[in-house]
């Protein structure tokens, strides 16, 4: 009977950390495994390989970063787990990280709670509105997506739309921003459809869409393979108005998915990094996004995707706060990051305040459209 | 003197409970220790559906899933103390188990496994569908039980992860003092007795069909309150926690420490819950890694780990 005794006082005792170095230790809790992968997968080696490219040149402040990397796969419980080790045992000075939605709202007491600051790469707005003390993001709220698309709508003088939404975590969000505000650009939702996360077909609610009066485009938000599978529906239903697909597959796997003849044409909001060889020269991104890109695919021999590019404006946006701090006090890179101005990433232009823990505007996005098989900037 | 088997058992839980946090070097320690004592009471009520009574479900993350809703909704809507909503919660298991039980509980071996199955999917699709409710696959916030502070103010001031410990513990044993006790008494007999053979157990006057139903309640309740608890430590709450992945792990938890025994469940759970956190570079195997101790451990002591090493203990002895 002693055994268990034993064996439980060893499993534990077993996570027993290595000693604290004098360097600085920052933290991550991403999803490079299960449901969220393809988010978290680029993320963790995005962080991996800055961490090595920033101590080969000589570190911050004159001293190397160290970077904890834990996989949560997708699991916000296991996430929390991690967040308290990332605090109280690891001692980070300060935490990327956050795959998705639930993974980030499951941690931010944690760091609220050990005063610690966190940068998520989740979308929903509800991680920074209202602002936490300690909570910061980097990419665009799902909201923005849905103005820079009525935007364009608008532009367009489109007025009468039909939407058709994944029902995953990505889609249904995305879909209660958009109705939010559809309302203030003067465009009216007249159909409102929904497909589930692996359904094989959406022809049904197409041919529903396609048979109301009036609708001038469609719009479906939503990541994954179900928006390749509505596009490619969508052509064979030869619908012929335009098509709105969200910043969640703003990939270049999504075009092979749906297939070049299927995409021709449709419209989405992506970030510079996409087409950083499209961007011109006088673009502030420019250099900023090649670099990274090209970094990225050396190292890796996979494409860069938006996702990387988060973790990549994080780790930036962290390592430029340290310098300013110039002290590693979780309390001191607070206010540091807080005070950001004018910091150049991959999905814009960050400048943060005390109202505002996100720091990106509309132009951060660019309008894209899908020709031949490839993108174009439509602005 | 020779002590009880229970009181034994409760004694061990207890002095291990009270002693290990002499050996946490940091406060994530007592995090990782009350995930262990979340799981344990779960475990502990399929001991009592796997071991005691013989049957099967892979669908009691269902049931940790209305739990967990419970203490996020009930106060909101309802205004209901978050106590008071893991109550409601355990209340509304117990009455959905009983009405779900009835029918599936007719059915024998794999039939079971899937119907139970179908039942656990199909709460974690309404907690993920409903998003106007229940904030759909993203989550929502869980309110504070709000007994950490009333602590505060009598003098006891602990941390929030210490509270959770010791809390979760205080719980677990109160869970495991319950389960011991049904083993012994009529219904427990009973309930062995149906495991070892229902014709036999029918032939000598047990109401087959009540017990089977009275095991798959008691099982839902505590998978219930160990949801409640997760919901209320962790504050936030997904459908992951009634997720298709959480059912099979409460299982594999009860199956790998001995479902017969609830000392050896628990140690089950405490295995399964530290492993992951020690392997964290592995992750990408972990998997691999359950699925093998899994496989070993059924083919090799069969009735689990805890009872196949005291049984090879004792017989050396003699």
């Amino acid at each position: 009977m002693k055994l268990s005794l034993t064996t439980t006082a060893l499993a534990l005792v077993l996570g027993l950390a290595a000693p604290a170095l004098a360097d600085i230790k920052i933290g991550a809790t991403v999803s490079e495994t299960g449901p969220a992968s393809f988010l978290g997968d680029p993320e963790a080696k995005t962080l991996k390989l800055l961490v090595e490219e920033i101590n080969a040149a000589g570190g911050v402040n004159g001293e190397k970063l160290q970077l904890v990397i834990y996989d949560d796969g997708g699991d916000p419980n296991k996430a929390r787990t991690f967040a308290t080790r990332l605090v109280e045992d690891d001692e980070v000075v300060a935490v990327i990280g956050g795959t998705t939605t639930g993974t980030s709202m499951a941690v931010i007491p944690v760091f609220e709670d050990a005063e610690v600051p966190f940068i998520s790469l989740a979308g929903a707005i509800e991680i920074i509105d209202p602002v936490k003390s300690y909570t910061f993001k980097t990419p665009h709220t799902d909201r923005m997506a849905c103005a820079k698309i009525f935007e364009d709508m608008k532009k367009n003088g489109i007025t009468k739309i039909g939407m058709i939404s994944g029902s995953d975590g990505f889609g249904a969000s995305m879909h209660k921003q958009c109705q939010a505000i559809v309302g203030d650009y003067g465009i009216e939702v007249l159909a409102d459809e929904t497909y589930g996360p692996t359904d094989a077909d959406m022809t049904p609610q197409l041919t529903n869409i396609k048979g109301k009066e009036g609708i001038q485009a469609v719009l479906n938000p939503g990541f994954g393979q179900g928006p390749a599978i509505v596009t490619r529906n969508y052509a064979q239903l030869a619908v012929g108005l335009p098509l709105y697909q969200s910043h969640g597959v703003a990939s270049d796997g999504f075009i092979e998915l749906a297939g070049a003849e299927a995409a021709e044409g449709v419209r989405l909001p992506g970030t510079a990094l996409l087409v950083a060889k499209l961007l011109p020269e006088s673009d502030p991104q420019r250099a900023v996004v090649t670099a990274y890109k090209d970094a990225y695919e050396k190292a890796t021999g996979k494409p860069v995707s938006t996702f990387g590019g988060y973790a990549h404006d994080a780790l930036r946006i962290l390592v430029d706060a340290l310098k300013r701090a110039g002290s590693a006090e979780p309390s001191d890179i607070r206010d540091a990051i807080e005070a950001t101005k004018g910091l150049v990433g991959t999905t814009g232009t960050v400048t943060m305040t005390a109202e505002d823990h996100l720091g990106l505007d509309l132009s951060a996005f660019r309008m894209l459209q899908i020709e031949k098989g490839g993108w174009k900037i439509v602005e | 003197m020779r002590l009880s088997s229970k009181v034994t058992t409760l004694l061990i839980l207890a002095a291990v409970i009270a002693i290990a946090p002499v050996f946490f070097p940091s406060s994530y320690y007592f995090r990782v220790g009350s995930l262990i004592f979340v799981n344990g009471l779960a475990v502990t009520g399929l001991v009592i559906l796997i071991g005691y009574a013989g049957q099967i479900s892979l669908g009691h993350a269902g049931f940790a899933g209305i739990g967990a809703y419970a203490c996020a909704l009930a106060p909101v809507h309802l205004g209901l103390h978050p106590a008071f909503a893991a109550l409601l919660g355990a209340a509304l298991s117990a009455g959905i188990a009983f009405l779900v039980g009835r029918p599936i509980l007719r059915l024998k071996g794999y039939y079971l496994a899937v119907a139970s199955l179908g039942f656990g999917i199909l709460v974690s699709m309404v907690l993920s569908n409903e998003a106007q409710l229940t904030g759909g696959p993203d989550g929502m916030a869980v309110p504070e039980l709000g007994l950490r502070g009333a602590l505060k103010a009598i003098g006891i001031d602990l941390s929030n992860t210490e509270f959770w410990y010791a809390f979760s513990g205080f719980v677990l044993v109160l869970g495991a003092w319950l389960a011991l006790n049904l083993h012994h008494s009529p219904t427990g007999r009973a309930l062995r007795a149906l495991h070892g053979s229902e014709v036999a157990a029918r032939t000598v006057g047990v109401d087959v069909a009540h017990y089977k139903l009275v095991a798959f309640v008691l099982s839902a309740v505590y998978a219930s309150v160990s949801g409640s608890l997760l919901a209320l430590q962790n504050k936030f709450i997904t459908p992951d926690v009634a997720g298709f992945m959480h059912s099979i792990e409460m299982v594999t938890m009860t199956v790998l420490g001995g479902a017969g025994s609830v000392l050896g469940a628990i140690l089950g759970a405490a295995i399964l819950t530290t492993l992951p956190q020690v392997l964290t570079i592995f992750q990408e195997y972990e998997q691999l890694m359950l699925g093998l101790v899994m496989m070993l451990v059924m083919i090799f002591m069969r009735e689990g780990l805890l009872p196949s090493i005291t049984r090879r203990i004792r017989g050396r002895g003699e």
